[in-house]
C-alpha cells in the first residue's frame, strides 16, 4: 500500500541563521528512514507522467520503487542508466518544473519529492559503493570535447564507454565548468563534482585543462594537426551580459560571473589563505531573478554583507530561479524587491559605487516570453544605498570559438545553430549542445545534449 | 600539463625574466599577446604580457616586476620548478603591418612589453625609435635588447642618473618638437605614463596605441573585470584588447579601477598565503 500523506518529508537544512555565515552545503540530505517513507508515497502509474517532464527521461518510478525495496545501490544504477550525473541533478534540476510539476500526487497534495530521492541514492552511492570502472575496448577513433561543464561532461562519458578516445579541452586550470566556477559550495559541494571527474579519468577520457579552443588551438586543428574524427563543443555561454547603464565600471560593479568565480573557483571566500580576493559592502544589490542572482546573493550574504537584495524588474511568479533557492534565499535573509529595475550607478570621486538607482514597474500584456511585460511607472525611481552590485542578467555563448571557426553558423545572439535531436551543426564532424547552443539555460538541459550529440557521434563514426 | 621554469633572470633589483616551457602557447604567441598564470593551488589567476618567444625550444618568457603578492611569491620560483597553470595565448595581437616609421615607447616593465613590439617592426622593416623611462640608472632593463631591434634608442630617468634627466614624454615632445614625424606611437606603461603620452600625440595627430593591463580573472571574455571604456564603449582587455587606441581611452574610469582590490593587496602581502618552503612538485 503506498503512504498515501498528501505532504513530502521536508528536506534536513542548516539552520538559516547558522548557515547564512558558512559555505557548507545547506541541505542534508534524507535519511534511510526518510527516503523509505518519501518512497513508499510514490503510486508508480503505469504512464510515468513524471519521466515525460524529464529532459533525460530518468526511470523514476522504477528507481523510487528500488528505494521502496530498500536496493539503494540498484536505484543509482537505474538513474544511472539515463543520467550521467545524479548527484548534481537532484540537487540543481528545477524538479518543480520537470519531473514534480507532473507528478500525479501534485495535484491533491504534495509531489513526490523525485530530486531528493535522486540525491539520497547519489549520496548512499557516494558514501558506500566504490565504482568499478571498466575500461572499455579502444575502437580506434578520437573525439575532441570542447569544454568541461555538464554538457561535455556527459558527452566525454557516452562517448568514452563506447571505446573512443576522449580528450577535453578546458580554458580553466579546473574542470567542471559553471559545477565548478558558477554554482557555490554551500548548493553543491565540489567534491561531488570532483568525483564524477575523476571517474571519467578513469575510465580513459583524458582532459586538458589550460586550453582554450580559439586560441590556444583552434577547432581546424583539432581535426587537420591532432586527427580527431568528430568534435563536441559544449562550451556554454561564458559571457556576460551587463545593463549598459551609467556607471557600470565603478570599483564594486561586478558581473556575476567575476563574482562567482573569485568565490567558488578561486575560494576566494578563503582569503587570505587563498590569494584571491572579493571585494563585498555593507549593501549589496544582486540585479536578476536566476539561480546566478540567488547563488550570487547567497554567497554575499555568507560573506558578511549587512542587506543584501534582490533586484528584479517582474514578479514573483516570474523568478526564473528554482523554487527552493528562492525559499532558501528569503529564509537566509534576503530581501527581495521585485517590479524594480536598476536605472543608473552612483558612485563617488574615488569611483566606488555608493548608489543604485531604481525605477518601479508594473506588469503589462504578455510578451514573446508569454510572461508578463514588465512596464516602468513614470516618476517613480528611487535612489537607494548601494555599495556592491552584482550583474546577474544572463550570459551569451562566448565569441572565441565562432570567431576562429569558419563555416560554423550562429544565430544572431552568437549562439551556435544545431540540430535539436542530433546537435549537428553546419560543419561536418561538428556538434554542439548545451548553453553555447541555446543560452544560458539548465545543467540537465545540458546534459540532454550531450548525451544525443555523443549518440549522433557514434552513429556517424561507425555508420 | 607542468609549466617548468626553463631561465630566470634578475633584470633589476625589482624585476626578473622567466623563461617557460609552454610549447602550445609559443606555437601561437604573437607581440601583444598575454598569458594568465597561477603559481599553485592557493595562487590568484595573474595576467602577464609575453615579452618573448620562441616557437623551436618551445618557451614563452615574461617580465615580472614585484608588486604584490604573487610577483613576490613568483621571484622565489627558481629555475628548474614548475608552475602550476599557465594559459595562452591570450588577447588580440597588435597590428604592425603597415608600420613604416613608428616610436615605441616604454616606462618601467612597460619596457619589457614594448619589446617585442619592436622586435617585430624592426623585422618587418619599419624605422623603430625607442624611448623608455626608469625612475633610476639601476632601473634600466633591456637595453642591449632593445638596441639591436632599434634604429635608435632613448633612455631617460626621472632622476637623471642616467645622463638623461626627464619623463619619456620629455624625449618624445622633444623629437616632435624638432620636427619629427610618426606614422604611430605605441605606448607601453603605468596608465599615467600612457596617458601623458596620449595627451601629447593627440596634439600633433599621431595616431597612438596603448596596452591596457587590468584585473582579470579567465583573460578569455568572462568575467568581465577587466572592462575599459574606450570611445564611450565598454570593452575588455582580455579579448577586445589588451591593446587599443589610446585617445579614446577613459583613463579616469581605468585608473580607478585599477585601485579596486588595492587593500587586499596589502593584507594578502602581509598574511597571506605562505609559499616559503614550498614543494613545487607536490
Amino acid at each position: 500500500m503506498p503512504n498515501m500523506r498528501p505532504d513530502r518529508n521536508p528536506m534536513p537544512e542548516q539552520d538559516p541563521n547558522v548557515r547564512n555565515k558558512n559555505f557548507k552545503e545547506v541541505t542534508t540530505g534524507y535519511t534511510e528512514e526518510m527516503a523509505l517513507d518519501e518512497a513508499q508515497r510514490c503510486l508508480n502509474c503505469k504512464n510515468k507522467p513524471c519521466m515525460a517532464g524529464c529532459p533525460v527521461a530518468v526511470k523514476i518510478p522504477e528507481f523510487i520503487q528500488l528505494i521502496a525495496q530498500n536496493d539503494f545501490e540498484g536505484a543509482y544504477q537505474k538513474i544511472k542508466e539515463t543520467s550521467a550525473l545524479p548527484a548534481v541533478c537532484g540537487i540543481v534540476c528545477p524538479q518543480e518544473k520537470q519531473c514534480e510539476a507532473k507528478c500525479v500526487r501534485g495535484i491533491k497534495g504534495e509531489s513526490v519529492a523525485i530530486g531528493r530521492l535522486e540525491r539520497f541514492v547519489a549520496d548512499y552511492h557516494m558514501q558506500n559503493v566504490e565504482d568499478e570502472i571498466v575500461k572499455p575496448e579502444p575502437n580506434g577513433k578520437k573525439v575532441a570535447v570542447v569544454g568541461s561543464g555538464p554538457s561535455g561532461l556527459t558527452a566525454a562519458g557516452d562517448l568514452a564507454k563506447k571505446g573512443y578516445a576522449v580528450t577535453i579541452y578546458e580554458a580553466f586550470h579546473t574542470a567542471g565548468g559553471v559545477l565548478m566556477y558558477g554554482i557555490p559550495e554551500f548548493r553543491l559541494p565540489k567534491d561531488i563534482v570532483q568525483k564524477e571527474i575523476d571517474t571519467l579519468k578513469a575510465m580513459g577520457v583524458d582532459i586538458e585543462t589550460n586550453v582554450i579552443i580559439g586560441k590556444t588551438i583552434t577547432v581546424d586543428e583539432l581535426f587537420d594537426d591532432m586527427g580527431y574524427d568528430a568534435v563536441y563543443i559544449g562550451s556554454g555561454a561564458g559571457l556576460p551580459s551587463f545593463m549598459g547603464i551609467d556607471g557600470e565600471s565603478l570599483n564594486g560593479v561586478y558581473s556575476a560571473n567575476e563574482f562567482l568565480t573569485r568565490i567558488n573557483l578561486m575560494k576566494g571566500y578563503k582569503f587570505p589563505d587563498y590569494d584571491t580576493p572579493v571585494y563585498i559592502g555593507k549593501n549589496v544589490a544582486v540585479l536578476g531573478g536566476g539561480n546566478v542572482a540567488m547563488d550570487a546573493a547567497r554567497s554575499a550574504k555568507r560573506l558578511g554583507a549587512e542587506n543584501v537584495y534582490i533586484v528584479y524588474r517582474r514578479g514573483e511568479e516570474e523568478l526564473p530561479a528554482r523554487k527552493e533557492e528562492v525559499e532558501h534565499a528569503k529564509e537566509e535573509g534576503i530581501i527581495f524587491k521585485l517590479l524594480q529595475n536598476p536605472t543608473k550607478f552612483i558612485g563617488n570621486d574615488e569611483g566606488w559605487l555608493t548608489n543604485m538607482e531604481v525605477v518601479h514597474m508594473e506588469l503589462g500584456e504578455p510578451d514573446d516570453s508569454g510572461r508578463r511585460r514588465p512596464v516602468k511607472i513614470e516618476g517613480s525611481e528611487e535612489i537607494l544605498d548601494i555599495d556592491t552590485a552584482v550583474v546577474a542578467i544572463g550570459q551569451t555563448p562566448n565569441p572565441l570559438i565562432r570567431k576562429t571557426t569558419k563555416g560554423l553558423d550562429t544565430n544572431k545572439r552568437g549562439c551556435i545553430i544545431a540540430d535539436e535531436v542530433t546537435g549537428k551543426t553546419s560543419r561536418d564532424h561538428i556538434y554542439a549542445g548545451g548553453d553555447v547552443v541555446t543560452g544560458a539555460a539548465t545543467v540537465i538541459l545540458a546534459m540532454g545534449a550531450g548525451k544525443a550529440a555523443a549518440k549522433a557521434i557514434d552513429e556517424e563514426l561507425q555508420g | 600539463m607542468s609549466y617548468k621554469v626553463i631561465t630566470k633572470k634578475v633584470l633589476n633589483p625589482q624585476i626578473f625574466l622567466m623563461e617557460v616551457e609552454a610549447p602550445l602557447i609559443a606555437r601561437k604567441a604573437e607581440p601583444g599577446q598575454f598569458i594568465i598564470l597561477r603559481i599553485d593551488e592557493y595562487g590568484e589567476r595573474v595576467p602577464f604580457t609575453i615579452a618573448d618567444f620562441d616557437r623551436e625550444k618551445g618557451t614563452v618568457t615574461i617580465i615580472v616586476q614585484i608588486v604584490g603578492k604573487t610577483t613576490q611569491d613568483l621571484a622565489k620560483v627558481e629555475e628548474g620548478e614548475t608552475l602550476l597553470d599557465f594559459a595562452g595565448p591570450l588577447g588580440m595581437p597588435t597590428p604592425l603591418d603597415g608600420i613604416k616609421k613608428v616610436a615605441v615607447i616604454g616606462g618601467g616593465l612597460g619596457t619589457a612589453i614594448a619589446y617585442p613590439q619592436a622586435k617585430k617592426l624592426h623585422k618587418l622593416g619599419a624605422d623603430v625609435t625607442v624611448i623608455t623611462g626608469f625612475r633610476n640608472e639601476e632601473l634600466v632593463i633591456l637595453e642591449d635588447e632593445l638596441k639591436e631591434v632599434s634604429d635608435r634608442l632613448i633612455v631617460t630617468t626621472d632622476d637623471g642618473s642616467n645622463g638623461t634627466k626627464g619623463f619619456v614624454t620629455d624625449r618624445l615632445r622633444e623629437l616632435l618638437e624638432a620636427g619629427e614625424s610618426f606614422d604611430e606611437v605605441i605606448a607601453i606603461g603605468p596608465l599615467i605614463m600612457m596617458k601623458l603620452v596620449c595627451d601629447l600625440t593627440k596634439e600633433y595627430g599621431i595616431k597612438t596605441t596603448v596596452s591596457m593591463n587590468p584585473v582579470m580573472i579567465d583573460g578569455t571574455g568572462m568575467c568581465g573585470g577587466c572592462r575599459v571604456i574606450v570611445g564611450g564603449e565598454t570593452k575588455f582587455a582580455c579579448v577586445d584588447g589588451p591593446d587599443f587606441d589610446g585617445h579614446l581611452i577613459d583613463w579616469d574610469s581605468a585608473m580607478k579601477r585599477s585601485r579596486m582590490f588595492k587593500t587586499y593587496e596589502k593584507q594578502s602581502c602581509e598574511s597571506g598565503h605562505c609559499r616559503i618552503g614550498r614543494d613545487n612538485n607536490a
